[in-house]
């Protein structure tokens, strides 16, 4: 055998271990993207889901200024502290509409009454249709919706006070 | 990032209608089965909708069934739902770039096996 092929299983084994290191260093995002970043918001309409607030539909959605959609429902458990950074967003002249999957009109009173109320209107998705319809594969998350209709940019899992800068940027580039 | 997965935490209320139920008709019900089987979950992403117990799952069976009962081709909710979600959503390969590897593997490890035993495949000539 050549001095080369001698080798060959040493090498192959270097190989697999750095492979090894840097899938641990960084791993893959298991995070299923929607498909429909820079797609008009498909047609929807949503019956309110308390009877206080306004219900969702799309044509809300093109109204001249940019929307933060936000999917979440009150069994979320990262979305309490999110409903504050959304607060926060809020008094930065963001309008936020909300979309409560799978929730129950009392569920959500008692949330919004517990963690505060950003949002100028809700839809109530019983049955996760506009979730699927928009792409979105789980709560929360929150979609950046132009003046036009055409959703911008998707950010999955609850925006932190981290991320305010970056939202307020997606927004303006909406404008 | 915090991201709430159906597997962390369920909702209150039932599943949809035609999550767990079959269509009344077999030929319908079959057709929604086989594409349903071929729809990955997005939640458990190991499983198809139709093994999956996630909410989200039981959503999207629902949909399945009742755009099949609407008469729908299985093929445009599968279309429909890969502008979604992109390909993988689909366990059906499909035929772009990204997917070549998939479909040549086969060829080259029988290439690569040949390669390895060419000293023992002696073309005898008597």
């Amino acid at each position: 055998m050549s001095r080369a092929a001698r080798f060959a299983p040493l090498a192959l084994l270097f190989a697999v271990i750095v492979a090894l290191v840097w899938r641990l260093a960084t791993p893959v995002d298991t995070n299923v993207h929607s498909a429909m970043e820079g797609k008009p918001v498909p047609e929807f309409t949503l019956p309110a889901a308390l009877p206080s607030k306004p219900a969702l539909g799309s044509t809300d959605l093109a109204s001249g200024q940019p929307h933060l959609v936000n999917v979440f429902a009150s069994w979320c458990v990262p979305c309490v502290t999110e409903v504050k950074v959304l607060q926060t967003l809020k008094d930065s002249g963001v309008r936020v509409d909300g979309i409560a999957i799978r929730d129950r009109a009392d569920d959500l009173a008692a949330f919004l009454a517990r963690n505060g109320d950003p949002y100028e209107r809700i839809g109530s998705d019983a049955q996760s249709e506009v979730q699927i319809a928009l792409g979105s594969s789980g709560v929360p998350e929150s979609f950046v919706v132009d003046g036009k209709g055409v959703i911008r940019y998707q950010h999955i899992g609850a925006i932190e006070r981290s991320d305010v800068p970056m939202i307020l940027a997606k927004l303006e580039a909406a404008r | 990032m915090m991201f709430c997965s159906a597997a962390l935490a369920d909702s209150n209320l039932p599943a949809a209608y035609w999550s767990n139920r079959q269509l009344p008709d077999p030929k319908q019900e079959a057709r929604a089965q086989a594409l349903m089987e071929q729809l990955r979950c997005l939640v458990c992403q190991g499983q198809s909708i139709a093994d999956s117990d996630a909410e989200l799952a039981g959503d999207m069976r629902d949909l399945v069934r009742r755009r099949i009962a609407a008469g729908e081709e299985p093929s445009a909710i599968r279309t429909w739902l890969i502008q979604r979600y992109g390909t993988w959503i689909s366990y059906k390969p499909t035929a772009e770039p990204a997917a070549w590897p998939l479909w040549l593997a086969p060829l080259a490890l029988l290439l690569i096996g040949a390669w390895l035993v060419r000293r023992r495949i002696r073309l005898r000539k008597r």
